[in-house]
């Protein structure tokens, strides 16, 4: 059988798991959840054998295809659903399904006792669906579908709690966040219509030399919009910190892991585009830069265990971006610091999940301490996710942000001085805010107290489904760095897909890395003065005005309430009164002096037959008269 | 002569219509049941018609012609092309679900002063509509369409004004006053369009001198009938409001509020779905190939118009309090982006606009057919009287999200395909147009699920709370719909080869090319 | 004589008959006037038929004879029916075809 024909099964797999688990009804609620994990795993397995494959094939062929069925047959537009498998896409392919089965058997524990929990899983493998088709896709309208697909999913995952009107609102923002975002994505493939006559993967990317670099530039930025949008990217991050509403599964799956990461890849799969557009490069880099820096100031203000990891998400997704910004000389590196990032990040959210599992779903960090005792596994693999993070040498942070670091001195000039002091002032945050929610939530002394209905936590170790998982992420945070690194391996993979180019940084390699332990040192150390050496206080102090606006998201929330959310009511309602008084007042208008002329007029009816007799006399009279004077005449 | 087809799918609603309405009160059932039979009986008649026509074969097919008023030169002409074949399976696909979920809209109402409904009317009405609506799509002459067009709007008057939705918030009196009012709105509307339409008609035969399609638009493409610019500039017009008030487009669209709101969901749908329909399949079928050089002069207002149309509808859907006024503004927007893909004149345009009319009419189906059996189970059409549904009834929520999904276009679902056709076909020759109406996929979004959040999630309202999920003849109605918007969504391939060769004649009518893309320009 | 004078006549009692349906209430007289008014006519057109010397005025006068006999016939049948339910013969009693 012939390989590519099961790439199609990757995405269908999960998909006819969501079929059958939405649509199945309350007889599949004892099994939903085996189902919904078997047929992840059956994804992961199928990219296996599909990876394996590609291995044992020469670096040339690696790339498949295959044309299921011609999607828009219209005339002088070709949409097909066709599949293309090629390194980078397996790549993705791997990391999600393979991360995806490990939440799926986690959410089994975790999602015990909720009654919905078949529709979880069910959620869950259409977003495994959407997501596999949004990267096996081979041209730019099917990665729509499955770009808008992991939003759907997106969706319904953080609002699963639906009762609850935060979570009710956190999935609506995200959707309309994304939704301006896909706009972006939208344009850039009418563009890409209009310029290139196409918008599938090959001929466009083939085709960059042949047209103008505005144009190219505009794509590139219609491109960035959609990542942002996706990414959470300044000025559409706004959404992320609120998806934290949903399960935690869900925000270790899609909001650390891998939907987010989407934005990185459409970026790097373009990047033909961007290598002829510098000035949508730059945006790109500017982009990550700033929203690094955003993600981690926020990140060093929250007090809730989620949101500040959602900072911290943020802020690895702008690293990422920053090198995808770079051009070939990153593209590798943001794709590596993506994968190795997927291990730690969902690693630390289920952990996350694991100890708000053993607090009674308490997320105030000020609220937790020395769950160390307590919860030995989750402290060791949380443990070596926050290494991981940080960058401490030898796990795979380290080797993967390194290289994103020197990259960004690489690209040289004065933007490369910047753009890399920003790499670095960012790493230095990242220090210091992950080791404040090490501190915070592992050690010093519990703070928890009983609630207000007296019942106090018990914290406790989760059960096997859920520290497994936890397990074999920790291992892949702590080995994938360095297996990827060794002999450039992850580098030579890529190469033929994304193209590398070393640039020439003014900085040597171990330059940056020893700049880079030095800010590590540092910003773990402040963090250790500040949580490590006195005790927290339960409530927050009311800090600094920056800590304040970090606490607020920096103020774009207040931003977006103030302009966009009450200026858009001010507009609908105005909308409404204009639209009843004007539009429809001047049709009534018209209506009623209608109206009022005919009522005039119909008091000449009184119903007495003798006036009518008049009228008929005086009609015929006037008749009569006119005949004789036309004849007179 | 080869049998009838055409006349046999428009005539056997009508004999449907008369046949229900002769069924005695008592037995109402027995009339429910008798004119959802007709409707499927038509569906059936609708995929022969499918069947038979071969896309690739003459431009019209299955013609019938036949003398009627040979004075004037009217003759009883029918014939389709694709896009007449996919409204009219639309139609007749549609008909048998608005009967199903209007199973009980028309039963007499058992507690005080109740107003004796007349059941066998109801579904008698909505059959006549059929008809109606069916041969306005096949006629070819000119004459022939505008009695069926005007005629339609007498069953219409009745469903819209004599059957009523029982949820209003107000007293009887006020209820019945508002419906009136928006059942005349609905006819003095219409009747205005109507009349300067008839103006033009005769216009029409004055210049030409016969009522044929096929023949004027024949001589038109030939030269050997000139019209001097005004007038055809004028005819135009007289054409285009007559559409532009069925279709409905700003600022002739408030009546369409009313009447959605107004009439039970089931009629609300036969209005916007399928009734509207005619508007802008007239639109292009008679504006773009009797007045080509007109129809290109009016572009650029038409554009502008329809722009507003779509920010102007999705805005003000935001606005509203009622769901089903929601609705009915959320078609405004989609009429709007029916009319730029019409008159954007490009193949992906146009196509993108004839499959946008199927998908929004099954779309728009299933949110407010959904929404209406939400709204009959707890008798307010207030969005701020719902909340929590999700939690009581789950499947009807399920329903409602993928209706409201369909209706913010979500790609994998029908109406995703025909808008980004739309957008596209919009964006290769007026790149400023296409952006501004892409800001309408955000704003759609912003209704939809400001809707869904109001009404569905939240805690349990206590007047919700005992509310039941769909039944049967519920999920009857829904299912199928649902699977229809995935399944074009999915593979739209047999829609758009009905309509993609029409589209390529209309494109020649008006002498248009489609925009050559960048590359192949500068080789 | 002149037939003139006739068309004096028919015209002097047109008028009466007019008048009578303008101002009287009494159905029965307004009833009895619009006969006068029909029967000036019959006059007018014979009098045209002499005048002419043809008998084409004479042939309408017949029609118009037994159209105005079925006119009494449905007439008063009306009038009995209107009085049996309003008891009352007056023309203005009988105004509600207004708006």
């Amino acid at each position: 059988m012939d390989t590519e024909n099961l790439i199609a099964l990757l995405v269908a797999a999960p998909l006819l798991g969501a079929a059958v688990l939405l649509c199945g009804g309350r007889r599949l609620d004892r099994v939903g959840h085996w189902i919904g994990t078997a047929l992840a795993a059956v994804s992961f397995v199928i990219g296996l054998v599909l990876f394996t494959d590609m291995l044992g094939k020469g670096a040339e062929d690696r790339s498949l295809h295959q044309h299921l069925f011609s999607w828009i047959p219209v005339e002088g537009f070709q949409a097909d659903v066709a599949f293309q498998l090629d390194q980078l896409s397996v790549t993705f392919v791997l990391l999600i399904s393979g991360v995806g089965t490990l939440i799926h058997l986690y959410s089994i524990g975790y999602m015990e006792h909720d009654e919905r929990r078949r529709r979880f899983f069910g959620y869950l493998n259409l977003f495994l669906a959407a997501m596999l088709l949004l990267v096996l896709a081979d041209n730019y309208l099917l990665l729509y579908v499955g770009w808008e697909g992991v939003g759907l999913a997106s969706y319904l995952l953080i609002g699963f709690w639906q009762h609850k009107p935060s979570a009710a609102t956190a999935a609506k923002k995200a959707f309309l966040v994304n939704r301006v975002g896909d706009m972006g994505l939208s344009i850039a493939i009418m563009l890409m219509f209009t310029t290139f006559g196409t918008f599938a993967f090959e001929p466009v990317l083939e085709a960059t030399g042949e047209t103008s670099e505005g144009k190219l530039t505009a794509i590139g930025l219609m491109l960035l919009l959609a990542a942002c949008g996706k990414s959470a990217q300044v000025p559409l991050q706004s959404w992320l910190g609120d998806a934290m509403e949903g399960p935690t599964p869900v925000s270790a799956l899609i909001h650390a892991a891998t939907m987010v990461t989407a934005g990185v890849y459409l970026i790097v799969r373009s990047g033909e585009i961007f290598n002829g557009a510098p000035d949508a490069q730059l945006a790109v880099t500017v982009v990550g830069a700033v929203t690094l820096l955003f993600g981690a100031i926020v990140g060093c203000a929250k007090d809730d265990i989620k949101k500040a990891l959602a900072g911290s998400t943020m802020s690895q997704i702008g690293y990422m971006i920053l090198a995808a910004g770079l051009g070939p000389i990153g593209y590798v590196f943001a794709i590596m610091h993506l994968v190795t990032h997927g291990f730690f990040k969902a690693g630390l959210f289920l952990g996350a999940g694991s100890v708000m599992h053993g607090m009674n779903d308490e997320v105030d960090m000020r609220k937790y301490g020395g769950l160390r005792k307590y919860m030995p596994v989750t402290f060791v693999t949380f443990g070596l996710g926050y290494l991981a993070i940080i960058g401490f040498p030898g796990l795979s942070g380290f080797f993967s942000k390194d290289k994103i670091i020197e990259a960004a001195f690489a690209k040289g000039g004065t933007e490369g001085w910047i753009l890399g002091s920003v790499a670095l002032l960012g790493a230095a945050i990242t220090a210091y805010y992950m080791t404040r929610v090490m501190l915070l939530t592992f050690f010093g002394e519990k703070r928890w107290q009983p609630d207000a209905e007296g019942n106090a936590p018990h914290p406790h170790e989760s059960p096997k489904s859920m520290t497994i998982p936890m397990i074999l992420l920790a291992f892949g945070s702590v080995f994938a760095g360095g297996f990827f690194s060794v002999g450039d391996r992850f580098m030579h993979w890529l190469e033929p897909v994304t193209h590398h180019d070393h640039g020439d940084s003014p900085l040597s390699a171990a330059t940056v890395t020893g700049a880079t332990m030095v800010v590590l040192v540092i910003g773990v150390t402040l963090a250790w003065l500040q949580y490590g050496r006195r005790p927290v206080p339960v409530v927050a102090p009311r800090g600094s005005l920056l800590t304040r606006a970090a606490r607020r998201d920096l103020l774009q929330d207040d931003f977006n309430h103030v302009v966009l959310v009450r200026g858009g009511e001010h507009l609908t309602r105005s909308l409404v009164y204009v639209d009843h008084t004007l539009v429809d007042g001047v049709v009534n208008g018209t209506a009623a002096s209608v109206g009022g002329l005919s009522g005039r007029l119909r008091k000449l009816q009184n119903g007495y037959a003798r006036s009518y007799a008049v009228s008929m006399f005086g009609g015929a009279a006037v008749l009569i008269a006119a005949t004789l004077l036309m004849r007179a005449v | 002569m080869s049998f009838p087809l055409l006349t046999a799918t428009a005539a056997l609603p009508a004999v449907g219509a008369i046949a229900t309405a002769a069924v005695p009160a008592a037995r109402r059932t027995a009339a429910k049941w008798l004119a959802l039979f007709f409707s499927l009986a038509t569906l059936a008649l609708a995929v022969v018609v499918a069947v038979r026509f071969d896309p690739d074969g003459d431009r019209y097919q299955l013609t019938e012609s036949r003398a009627w008023i040979k004075d004037f030169g009217v003759r009883y002409e029918l014939g389709v092309d694709g896009i007449g074949v996919a409204l009219i399976a639309l139609t007749a696909l549609l008909i048998p679900f608005i009967i199903l979920a209007g199973w009980h809209d028309a039963d007499p109402l058992e507690t005080k002063s109740s107003r004796w409904r007349p059941t066998q009317g109801f579904f008698a009405l909505i059959l006549a509509v059929e008809a109606m609506v069916i041969i306005s799509f096949e006629a070819t002459d000119v004459f022939l369409f505008y009695i069926f067009f005007e005629a339609m709007l007498i069953p219409m008057y009745f469903l819209i004004g004599g059957f009523g939705d029982r949820a209003h918030s107000g007293s009887d009196e006020n209820a019945s006053a508002q419906r009136s009012y928006a059942a005349v709105k609905f006819l003095l509307y219409n009747l205005v369009g109507g009349l300067i339409m008839l103006a033009a008609v005769i216009g029409l035969y004055v210049v030409a001198g016969n009522f044929s399609l096929q023949e004027i638009a024949e001589a038109r493409a030939n030269g050997s009938l000139d019209m001097a610019t005004n007038t055809e500039r004028l005819l135009f017009l007289g054409f285009f409001f007559a559409f532009a008030v069925k279709a409905p487009l700003w600022p002739l669209h408030t009546w369409l509020p009313n009447a959605m709101g107004e009439a039970t969901a089931p009629v609300a749908v036969l209005i916007t779905a399928v009734v509207d329909k005619v508007g802008t399949f007239a639109m292009l079928r008679f504006c773009l190939q009797l007045f080509p050089e007109a129809s290109k002069w009016a572009t650029p207002v038409i554009l502008v118009l329809a722009l507003v149309s779509i920010v102007y509808g999705a805005l003000l859907a935001v606005g509203q309090r009622d769901i089903k006024r929601l609705v009915a503004y959320a078609s405004i927007s989609h009429f709007g982006f029916i009319i730029l893909g019409i008159f954007a004149m490009t193949s992906q345009g146009q196509s993108g606009a004839t499959l946008y009319m199927v998908n929004h009419g099954i779309s728009t189906a299933a949110l407010m057919l959904v929404a209406g059996f939400l709204i009959s189970r707890r008798g307010s059409r207030l969005i701020a009287d719902y909340g929590g549904v999700q939690k009581v009834a789950p499947v009807l929520a399920g329903t409602f999200l993928i209706g409201g999904l369909a209706t913010l276009s979500l790609p994998g679902l029908a109406p995703f395909v025909s808008e980004f056709l739309v957008l596209v076909g919009t964006f290769a020759r007026y790149p400023a147009v296409g952006i501004i109406a892409t800001f309408g996929i955000v704003l759609a979004a912003l209704y939809t699920l400001v809707l869904y959040q109001r009404t569905m999630t939240g805690p349990v309202k206590p007047e919700v709370a005992s509310m039941p999920d769909l039944k049967v003849r519920e999920l009857a109605v829904v299912a199928p719909l649902i699977a229809l918007l995935i399944v074009l969504g999915v593979y739209p391939k047999p829609v758009t080869e009905l309509v993609n060769p029409a589209v390529k004649h209309t494109m020649s009518d008006v002498q248009k090319k489609d925009p050559k893309p960048d590359v192949e320009a500068a080789k | 004589m002149n037939p003139v004078n006739y068309l004096y006549l028919a015209a002097l009692l047109f008028a009466i008959g007019a008048t009578g349906v303008l101002i009287r209430r009494n159905v029965i007289v307004v009833f009895m006037c619009v006969e006068l008014m029909l029967n000036a006519c019959n006059l007018a057109f014979v009098a045209f038929a002499r005048l002419h010397g043809n008998l084409d005025g004479q042939i309408i006068a017949f029609f118009t004879m037994v159209v105005a006999a079925a006119e009494v016939v449905v007439g008063l049948a009306i009038i009995v029916s209107l009085f049996r339910s309003r008891h009352s013969a007056s023309v203005d009693d009988a105004s509600l075809m207004k708006l």
